[in-house]
């Protein structure tokens, strides 16, 4: 389906705030407001946009350390994700679990994940009860090229072809796990792609900053699943913006005009959304500069609310370690 | 000590066998390798190699006897030094006096008033003969049929009925939807457990054996076990984790290894280790029904023993509690699992020779019940703990270190343990033999706590 301007709109709405988001949390991190460690999606928000833009509320997706922009795309509160940033008690996990451990199960998102290629079985079982639920329900597994080598991409999209489950694999390229180049570390020149011919599933490599083929390739892929047909592979090309985490003093050994390249206007996904806007005549520069005050409205009530929260009490350490 | 020979089983599934031929007679020589019997069930011929050295005593089942269980003694072996004529351990019970240097208890008149000790209402209703592989299955099917949220995966548990046939029906009564083969991918299958428990149901993930589990102890720890912490609270991992642990045998160092410190260690999960059939069924149904992560360690050598279970469908065993099996006023022993066997031979032992132990039964790892273990020091004064695991950092070394600061001053003795050797698991029979603890050494163990 075609997607009209006011989706189309919020979108982007969805998209600056990921971006506007990770602008402040980096600021913070940097001013010692944020602890540990923050990765940050800039560059990539079209993917996470884009497919959940395919998705029902009902339906799981997971997510990695970099998980906030999907957090974000699947509907999770801001206000709760900043405090869990800053460590405090009204975040989303009570300031146990920081950036790398956000999740919203009432959303279906199934958290982001410390461990690289950590989440993709899990989100393959959410798959699997989906599919014994029988009401078509879908799931995607957020995952990037760094986890595309480990083992657990293979074992699930063996499993997920052979049972035909309900599941997007979303690959999303930037080309770099951590800091070791795709094209040195995966065959086939850090493509992909290829491996869904091997399990005999569809698989399709896109461009991960043009939100059009993002969200066509995943309407289509969640289609497949909700119709019994099994898994898609998406590999979603892209680029982050940003250094593999947030550190200071850290060296960035991409180079530079690399990093520069990807942030031009035809390529940088919000831009080029933007553009397309305009030109049809569905947004101007002056809604656009609204919609941007707007979400750094919102982006500063997270962090009031997330500054007014208080610290976790110390038993709040013994709490949740085992259910009831 | 004569060693008693066993009826071996030839396969995991064995249960008994005729024994068609002896080759050794009383008086034979053996060492270990020698042939010494020829065993036959409605699948193979097999020889049965000696593990032990000495002189036959005794045969004590005719050759062409059919329908011998696995583990029944078969011969009774003299070792060297020995007089002939020494009564096997077995025939000991009544015999023997209590040695001279058999300390008191010296701390008693410092003990708090015992609390009580009961671990679970004791059961007086009917009971039934199963073995631990029936036993297991039973709660299976039980919990299944009680909530259709419970589901059973992994390796061959569907078609095959399960690697060790623990699964013998499931496939039949409860179909593919809720028993599932997976391919040979453990991470892959436990995440998936994991992330089902997650979505709202209740899967039970069967590990061949928990060898294989290495593959997936990282959704096993930082997944299941952690979610519920890591996200606040929101939501955790209901799934149990079952499948055989510790030593088979003659399979080597790869299949033959426990794992119960590995687990036990980690915040977020629970930890059950059955020795009989009836915790093992109460045990695995407490488990199903936890909003848990919890591990069930199985033991191959134990899936195919019997022992009285209650009847009914609503037998529970709570996770936590440990059991006393065997009251005595000397010294604590505290087992696990297989460890059981060891320990309960021992007791015997000693009680002939006037020594009277109080055994306690683990059955729970984590959560640990020290409760129990503390009240019983404070009454022995003494404790051994006996596992197959490694000497280091296992369990009885937590609990050693636990009785030494909580119940120092009720010790009479250092604390022992009796473990495995510290080396991985060695290939040929003779030498995997020294590799385990036995009943002698916990035998020995006690002694020593008891300066006897």
């Amino acid at each position: 389906m075609p997607l009209g301007p006011n989706t189309l709109r919020e979108m982007l709405h969805t998209m600056q705030t990921i971006r506007r988001f990770e602008e402040r949390a980096s600021a913070d991190y940097h001013a010692g407001k944020i602890y540990g460690v923050v990765h940050c999606y800039i560059g990539e928000e079209a993917i996470a946009v884009g497919v959940c833009g395919a998705l029902r509320d009902g339906d799981q997706i997971i997510s990695t350390h970099r998980g906030h922009g999907h957090c974000i795309a699947k509907g999770a509160d801001l206000d709760r994700m900043m405090a869990e940033l800053y460590g405090r008690r009204d975040g989303y996990c009570k300031g146990k679990g920081g950036s790398m451990h956000i999740a919203d199960f009432e959303k279906g998102m199934l958290g982001a994940n410390g461990i690289v290629a950590g989440g993709i079985s899990i989100v393959t079982g959410a798959a699997l009860a989906a599919k014994l639920d029988g009401k078509g329900g879908v799931a995607v597994s957020f995952f990037g090229d760094g986890a595309s080598a480990a083992g657990p991409i293979h074992e699930c999209m063996n499993i997920a072809a052979a049972w035909k489950l309900p599941i997007i694999y979303v690959c999303e390229n930037n080309q770099y796990a951590a800091q070791t180049p795709a094209s040195t570390t995966i065959a086939r020149q850090g493509e992909i792609v290829h491996r869904a011919a091997g399990y005999g599933i569809p698989g399709v490599a896109i461009d991960g900053n043009d939100i059009f083929a993002v969200h066509a390739a995943a309407e289509e892929a969640v289609a497949r699943a909700r119709a019994g047909e099994g898994p898609t592979l998406i590999e979603a090309r892209t680029y982050r913006w940003r250094a593999h985490t947030e550190r200071a003093g850290q060296p960035d050994y991409r180079p530079k005009d690399e990093i520069e390249g990807w942030k031009s206007p035809d390529r940088d996904p919000i831009a080029r959304l933007v553009a397309h806007l305009k030109r049809d005549g569905h947004l101007t520069d002056a809604e656009f500069e609204a919609m941007d005050r707007q979400v750094l409205d919102a982006i500063e009530r997270s962090c009031a609310f997330a500054e007014k929260s208080p610290f976790p009490a110390p038993d709040d350490a013994l709490d949740d370690v085992f259910a009831a | 000590m004569p060693i008693q020979i066993l009826m071996p089983a030839l396969s995991p599934t064995m249960e008994e066998g005729k024994l068609a031929k002896w080759l050794i007679t009383p008086g034979s020589r053996i060492k270990p390798g020698d042939i010494i019997a020829e065993i036959e069930t409605d699948k193979a011929t097999m020889e049965v190699e000696s593990v032990d050295e000495g002189v036959v005593e005794q045969l004590l089942v005719e050759a062409g006897t059919e329908k011998v269980a696995v583990n029944t003694p078969i011969a009774i072996v003299r070792q060297d030094g020995e007089a002939a004529g020494t009564p096997a351990p077995a025939a000991k019970a009544n015999g023997g006096t209590a040695p001279a240097a058999t300390p008191q208890p010296a701390a008693a008149a410092a003990a708090p008033p015992a609390r009580s000790v009961a671990a679970e209402p004791a059961y007086a209703g009917e009971t039934i003969t199963l073995t631990m592989r029936e036993a297991l299955r039973d709660a299976m099917a039980e919990e299944m049929r009680r909530d259709k949220d419970v589901f059973l995966m992994g390796e061959e548990v569907a078609q095959y009925q399960g690697a060790y046939k623990v699964s013998q029906g499931l496939l039949d009564e409860f179909g593919p939807k809720r028993v599932i083969d997976t391919p040979i991918t453990e991470q892959g299958f436990a995440g998936i457990g994991v992330g089902a428990a997650m979505a709202g149901l209740k899967p039970i993930v069967e590990f061949m054996t928990w060898n294989f589990a290495m593959q997936a102890i990282d959704q096993i720890i930082n997944s299941a076990a952690k979610t519920l912490y890591m996200s606040g609270g929101q939501m955790g991992s209901p799934i149990v984790f079952r499948g055989p642990n510790g030593a088979a045998a003659r399979v080597a160092a790869q299949h033959s290894q426990c794992f119960s410190a590995w687990y036990a260690h980690i915040p977020g999960l629970k930890v059950v280790a059955p020795s009989n059939p009836a915790d093992a069924k109460g045990l695995l149904k407490a488990a199903i029904r936890d909003p848990n992560p919890v591990l069930v360690l199985e033991n191959e050598l134990l899936y195919g023993t019997s022992g009285p279970v209650p009847k009914g469908d609503d037998w529970l065993v709570p996770i936590g509690k440990a059991k006393i099996v065997r009251e005595g006023r000397h010294c604590t022993v505290v087992s696990f699992a297989r460890g059981m066997t060891y320990a309960n031979a021992a007791a015997e032992t000693l009680a002939a020779e006037g020594i009277e132990c109080e055994v306690i039964d683990l059955r729970s790892l984590r959560p640990l019940d020290m409760e129990t273990i503390l009240a019983s020091v404070r009454k022995t004064n003494r404790i051994v703990t006996v596992e197959e695991a490694w000497p280091v950092c296992s369990v009885g070394s937590e609990i050693c270190a636990q009785v030494a600061i909580q119940a120092f001053d009720y010790l009479d003795a250092p604390p022992a343990k009796v473990n495995g050797v510290d080396v991985p698991m060695p290939y040929a029979a003779n030498l995997e033999k020294l590799a385990l603890p036995n009943a002698d050494q916990v035998v020995a163990a006690v002694k020593s706590v008891c300066y006897a």
